[in-house]
């Protein structure tokens, strides 16, 4: 048992926050200040054991606000730097928080194969839809036809989705939260931690200066807002709405959503969310829901267990060699092989 | 053999060449190893192309090896040769301008068909007469043909019988110069006795049939023999560049008394220092081979954030990619070493060719006022020792180091006493340790000016670093002019007292006198020997060279104007002569470059050097 006890007030550093009024990026701060003492417990880790990495962007200065070991980094290099981290000391909890341009853009590769090696991170991805930092240019996740600085005609590129992106890349973990929903980020947190493995939360951030009400069509509205998206839970039935009278079915190998009592459907046809499956088939489905046709994904969409956890077989392979090798040091190494002696 | 005179030789050089599938580094380094072992001196020069397999028998797809053996130390591969093996008609063509006016030329007969002499692009179908080889001993013996004959009983395919064609060759060369042929059985069955037992007697067969046929037949006069170098006493080995550089990094570790990391991504030619890292599970070495360059280097800068000692390797592009997380790895301080293995330049350039053109990017290729350690190794087995020096630079004094080698120092091999490792220093970083009651500042400096080194995971060390400016203190987000002006300043000076613990500078030759030839890094070899020509002609020269390149070290001027004449000869444009003359402005420095994807030949650097006197 943990000889440990943390309050949120124990990751809160002594730094003045300075993102812009309003900015989603608070909440997430708070649900993150939040998950840390449950996770600590659940992982049983001291909070010296915690480092956070960020690359550019509003959302990397994140690090600057947590009393822990912390790297704001370079642009799009968190992945690829906490990937270090993690393998050069896999005892750490690695956090990376970065944005839909440091991750998606200029940092896409690492993000992809930090993804592939299911290295033990957990990835925040803050996900406003547009460059906050340098001033509302558009993002690979903006909206095609968004007009921007830099599409002052609108955008003719077509957006990725950040699920899609990850599980297509086979991650075994990917969950996606609501800034103002902050136990649901909390909770999404706790489980990506919890997962062995590569771990991308994204998190929907609302950019109130360049980029308002970009995802308010569906998760705008608190009031509205159960009706728009639909909570996963592993082993629940797919349901959603403020009566949780409305379900996802799997029709014509595509997902529909329904009302229960209508059309002929009964709570017997709505799926159960598997979230632990390895097939990639129904979480890419779930992860690429856009409103208004469906209602967003929101929760833990895939939690799969995976033995190849990149930092863990790193360790394991060293220890195996070391175990049965002849060469124990350096002196052993230089004369290994063929030598030869002058007198 | 009594009809055959057996000769003393001091040196031999020999160049093994052929198509790029024809094995001739294989060849090269069998003859080199073996003479090694009987206690030559030696140096090689792998010369190859850079695609896998050209097309066959053409000038492109020529591959090559140099060993030059030596009854005493020997310091470069050798400008010309004494023996050239071609193995085909293009192989011929790419080296006559190498043969010694004494030269023997052994050519694969089979080889030389109208086809082969075509494609090769000679003129005529007489490549002797074409070439001008007439007053060579030219031997041209049907060598794929008696390879084949000597392997008719073992039932192998054609394919796989030409494909031991090159230890006939082999076999050749060890009856002209007298070397037993036990190293080359040995190393034939640890390598093919497991997998395929034919393979590994087929070619110990080959190597015999190459043997005899030399023995017997008349066309080679003569039988030399190099005696045994008198070398100092010790335990010796083989090695090359790029594995004792990992092997270096190998040391720096253990006498840190941290962990090896290894962030890299493959390129030529630095690739062998990651795969050799790969290997050294057994010392807890870990290796990530990258995504992409630019990962490489941003995971070793994560592992020394971590408290490992990390280390990335590149040559060419691969630097331009790193430039700028190296920056990020000068400010946030951490202790990281980036190899740079030149090449030809710029953009892909010649990666299988060597150059010493990257220098410039080495001091000046960052964004910022952002000055790093360079260093520079000269020799295949020095890379050792300046692989260990940077890694100690590095971690005591917190900074990013760049450790330059070149393609011809990392490929080709030489003898090395074996250190021990009890002869080497320590290494001791500033790591911190919490203290009760005592706020850890994590930019607080120590006397050479460094940094903490505080490892995520230790109690009360919480910190966060970056790469915004910073306070010079506590190391939070500064944009107070005054500070970055005091961090930019110390930052520098950092760097620059690195000179306060490098050894002194050692001239070859002269005191004082006519000329001082300066060179730096991988010419080293080729430098001394021509200094050291002129000096046993009674010339006034001396040699100068740096290992230590920013910062230089203490005393460059006392040595400067010691001498009338001073030269600069480097594998570039002069990057290095410009960078003394910035400093050094009361001196005239000529410059001798050379940017052809070779190494200098002692011959040219004479040639130039003769003028000044």
């Amino acid at each position: 048992m943990a000889d440990f006890k943390y309050t949120p007030a124990d990751f809160k550093s002594d730094q003045q926050v300075k993102w812009c009024p309003g900015c989603g990026d608070h909440a997430i701060l708070n649900a993150v200040q939040r998950a840390m003492p449950e996770v600590a417990d659940a992982l049983d880790k001291p909070h010296n054991k915690f480092t956070f990495v960020s690359g550019i962007g509003c959302s990397s200065r994140f690090i600057y606000y947590m009393k822990t070991f912390g790297f704001h980094t370079i642009h799009g290099r968190a992945n690829a730097i906490a990937t270090g981290i993690k393998t050069a000391n896999p005892d750490l909890s690695v956090w990376v928080c970065t944005g839909d341009g440091d991750s998606l853009a200029i940092g896409g590769n690492h993000f992809i194969h930090a993804i592939r090696r299911n290295i033990d991170l957990n990835v925040i991805l803050f996900n406003n839809e547009i460059y906050g930092l340098t001033k509302g240019q558009y993002s690979p996740t903006t909206k095609l036809g968004k007009i921007t600085k830099t599409s002052p005609f609108g955008t003719v590129e077509k957006p990725f989705t950040p699920g899609e992106l990850v599980i297509g890349a086979k991650g075994t973990f990917f969950a996606r939260t609501i800034d103002q929903e902050v136990v649901l980020t909390k909770d999404c947190l706790v489980a990506a931690a919890k997962h062995k493995g590569m771990a991308v939360t994204e998190a929907l951030v609302n950019c109130m200066i360049f980029n308002d009400k970009t995802h308010a069509m569906f998760a705008g509205d608190k009031a509205t807002r159960e009706e728009h998206t639909i909570v996963l839970k592993h082993g629940e039935k797919m349901l959603f709405g403020k009566d949780k009278n409305k379900g996802l079915v799997f029709e014509n190998m595509r997902l529909k959503p329904v009302t229960i009592g209508e059309d002929g459907y009964t709570i017997d046809d709505i799926l159960v969310h598997d979230a632990k499956t390895a097939d990639t088939t129904l979480h890419s489905m779930l992860a690429a829901m856009k409103y208004p046709e469906y209602p967003v994904a929101v929760g833990v969409i895939r939690d799969v267990d995976d033995e190849n956890v990149y930092d863990q077989r790193v360790q394991q392979q060293v220890e195996e060699v070391k175990a049965t090798a002849k060469i124990k040091c350096v002196d052993d190494l230089l004369r290994s092989g063929q030598t030869w002696e002058i007198r | 053999m009594d009809n055959v005179n057996v000769r003393q030789l001091q040196d031999v050089v020999i160049r093994f060449s052929g198509d790029s599938g024809d094995g001739m580094q294989l060849t090269g380094t069998l003859f080199s190893d073996t003479s090694a072992l009987l206690g030559n001196g030696i140096s090689t020069f792998p010369d190859y192309p850079a695609e896998i397999r050209a097309p066959q028998g053409t000038v492109a797809g020529v591959s090559g090896f140099q060993v030059h053996v030596g009854a005493s130390r020997v310091d470069n591969p050798g400008d010309y040769c004494d023996v050239l093996v071609a193995m085909n008609p293009a192989a011929l063509i790419a080296n006559r301008k190498w043969l010694k006016p004494t030269a023997t030329v052994i050519i694969d007969g089979d080889t030389m068909t109208e086809d082969n002499i075509k494609k090769a692009g000679f003129k005529t179908l007489d490549p002797i007469k074409e070439l001008d080889l007439e007053g060579f001993n030219v031997i041209i013996p049907d060598i794929t043909t008696m390879t084949k004959e000597a392997l008719k009983d073992l039932g192998m395919d054609n394919k796989a019988m030409v494909k031991c064609k090159n230890m006939f060759a082999l076999g050749m060369c060890f009856w002209m110069y007298n070397r037993p042929d036990d190293y080359a059985r040995r190393f034939l069955d640890s390598k093919f006795a497991k997998k395929n037992p034919v393979v590994a007697e087929a070619n110990k067969l080959v190597i015999e049939a190459g043997y005899n046929f030399a023995a017997n037949t008349h066309q080679i006069a003569n039988n030399y023999f190099i005696a045994p170098a008198q070398l100092e006493e010790g335990v010796y080995r083989s090695i090359n560049g790029n594995t004792a550089t990992a092997w270096g990094f190998c040391a720096a570790s253990e006498k840190s008394g941290l962990p090896l990391f290894c962030g890299s991504y493959p390129i030529t030619p630095a690739t062998v220092i990651l795969e050799e890292l790969a290997k050294r599970k057994d010392l807890g070495v870990k290796t990530v081979q990258a995504e992409d360059e630019i990962a490489g280097i941003c995971t070793s800068i994560g592992a020394a954030y971590a408290g490992n000692f990390a280390v990335t390797t590149t040559s060419g592009p691969g630097i331009s990619l790193k430039s700028e997380a190296m920056g990020l790895a000068v400010m946030a301080e951490l202790p990281i070493v980036v190899v740079d293995v030149q090449r030809g330049g710029p953009s892909t350039g010649l990666p299988t060719k060597t150059e010493q053109s990257d220098l410039n990017q080495a001091l000046y290729g960052r964004n910022g006022e952002c000055p790093m350690v360079v260093i520079a190794a000269s020799s295949p087995s020095d890379c050792f020792h300046y692989a260990f020096m940077a890694g100690k630079i590095a971690m005591e004094h917190m900074t990013p180091v760049i450790l330059l080698s070149d393609g011809f120092i990392a490929n080709g091999s030489e003898p090395w006493r074996i250190p021990e490792m009890k002869d080497y220093p320590a290494i001791v970083p500033p790591i911190v340790e919490p203290r009760e009651g005592e706020e850890f500042l994590p930019y607080a400096r120590n006397e050479k000016l460094a940094r903490g080194w505080a490892f995520p995971g230790k109690a009360g060390l919480q910190h966060r670093i970056g790469g915004l400016e910073k306070d010079h203190l506590r190391g939070t987000i500064s944009h107070d002019p005054k500070n970055h002006q005091e961090m930019v300043t110390t930052r520098k000076q950092k760097v620059e007292k690195v000179a306060d613990y490098l050894p002194e500078l050692d001239v070859y030759g002269a005191e004082s006198g006519d000329v001082l030839v300066i060179g730096w890094g991988g010419t080293r070899g080729h430098l001394h020997s021509t200094v050291k020509q002129l000096l046993d002609e009674g010339k006034s020269v001396a040699h100068l060279h740096f290992n230590y390149i920013y910062p230089l070290q203490k005393g460059v001027e006392d040595i400067l104007k010691r001498y009338k004449r001073i030269i600069v000869c480097e594998l570039n444009e002069g990057q290095f002569a410009n960078y003394l003359r910035q400093q050094f402005q009361k001196y005239e420095f000529e410059s001798f470059g050379k940017t052809e994807g070779q190494p200098f030949t002692v011959v040219e650097l004479r040639e130039r050097i003769e003028k000044m006197f």
